[in-house]
């Protein structure tokens, strides 16, 4: 994440590791595929909204 | 010194387009921008001769750069002068091509462009400076070239202050104080508040002015795109694990999710392993494909790119870039989500 926001990169979504960013290894598969549910949710809620400058999205709850 | 300036078809005066399949050919005489260029040089410099050639010769024909080195020499000049480019591709390339080439020749060589010109990484031994990205900004660009003109020529070399870009060769030189008493005295500058103070410039980016938000995503075509190598098994388009080349798009349509087994990563940077047990852990296909069915987004662009950022140039990185945005707005997608390895 620090490089992306390095690199300029407009809207950013932190995950949890190189070789899986959208995954989670330590995790069980259903809790694997609620957290890639959740970090594609974060992504979404990125693209609509405006940003300046490069900007963290944190995946956080989400109500849908 | 005796200058030769290289130009295309068009700075020329010969014509567009049409004329970009032209050979090399010479004139007598400072030419199109050459002669503002020949006025800003004053009596210390005379440009003796134009070598002029049509851009799609220059710069798709391997021999064109030999065969317009013949008639730079042919004119007696020692130093050569190729553009000012801009950011045009084809010329561009032709004037790092030709300064390269009168380099080695022993000439003293200068080519001029955009920054970001594919060209710059011709020119290498022989510097480039940067210019404007039009020919709007001609006025100030040949001011520049005229001052890196003279400063070649009194035989000293440019410096990024004189808009030098693309590879700056390495050179030793003895420091005035060993590395421990640069480095404190560095630290010392840091502390006393010049937070960029360096010895070594980290490369510079860029910046790119962020989209406008997407009004609706569930009503939005977006698409998924990789830099983490993901292909399918066989890797059919044999996409590099490390500094690649090239580019690829593979289909998605019909496929729920990714399986292990149908999709690997070639990444060269790290464990695949558990990659490839679940590619969705790089291209979330599954999850997006539930997000579509429930509405949330509107339609998945039904194909994905990919390519291995894995010592990949930050050039190369970005026109890979510049293509896909190019390509995903042509197929009317609104948004992407690129995962990053």
């Amino acid at each position: 994440m620090p490089i992306a926001i390095r690199v300029g990169a407009p809207r950013v979504v932190p995950t949890r590791g190189i070789p899986y960013p959208t995954g989670d290894p330590a995790l069980g598969p259903k809790e694997e595929k609620a957290w890639r549910r959740l970090l594609v949710q974060t992504a979404l809620r990125a693209i609509s909204t405006p940003v300046n400058k490069p900007t963290v999205f944190k995946p956080g709850e989400l109500t849908t | 010194m005796k200058v030769v300036h290289y130009v295309n078809q068009f700075f020329a005066g010969v014509g567009g387009e049409e004329k970009a399949t032209v050979g090399p050919e010479v004139r007598e005489a400072p030419t199109g921008p050459g002669r503002k260029l020949a006025s800003l040089l004053g009596d210390e410099h005379q440009i003796v001769a134009t070598v002029f050639c049509g851009d799609d010769y220059a710069a798709s024909n391997d021999a064109a750069p030999a065969e317009i080195l013949e008639l730079i020499k042919a004119t007696g000049a020692e130093m050569l002068v190729s553009g000012p480019a801009f950011t045009s591709g084809r010329y561009g390339i032709a004037c790092g091509r030709v300064a390269a080439a009168a380099h080695k020749a022993g000439l003293v060589a200068l080519a001029a462009m955009h920054a970001e010109n594919p060209g710059v990484a011709e020119a290498a031994p022989a510097p480039v400076v940067a210019t404007g990205l039009t020919a709007r900004e001609m006025g100030a660009t040949l001011e520049k070239v005229a001052l890196a003109v003279k400063k070649l020529a009194s035989g000293q070399t440019l410096t990024p202050e004189d808009g030098l870009v693309g590879s700056i060769p390495r050179r030793n030189r003895l420091a005035e104080s060993n590395a421990a008493a640069r480095a404190v005295d560095l630290a010392l500058t840091r502390l006393a508040g010049d937070r960029s103070a360096t010895e070594i410039p980290m490369p510079d980016f860029g910046a790119v002015a962020p989209a406008g938000p997407v009004t609706d995503p569930s009503k939005a075509l977006i698409a998924l795109l990789t830099e983490g190598g993901l292909v399918p098994a066989g890797n059919p388009g044999r996409l590099e694990s490390a500094r690649a080349t090239k580019w690829l798009r593979y289909p998605l349509e019909e496929l729920p999710g990714l399986e292990e087994g149908s999709h690997v990563s070639v990444h060269g940077g790290f464990s695949t392993v558990v990659a490839n047990e679940n590619p969705n852990r790089i291209l979330p296909l599954d999850v997006a494909r539930e997000l579509k069915d429930e509405g949330a987004i509107g339609s998945l662009y039904a194909e994905y790119f990919v390519t291995t950022g894995n010592g990949t140039s930050v050039a190369d990185g970005a026109r890979y870039g510049v293509e896909w945005a190019a390509e995903l707005r042509k197929q009317g997608v609104q948004a992407a989500i690129l995962t990053s390895t």
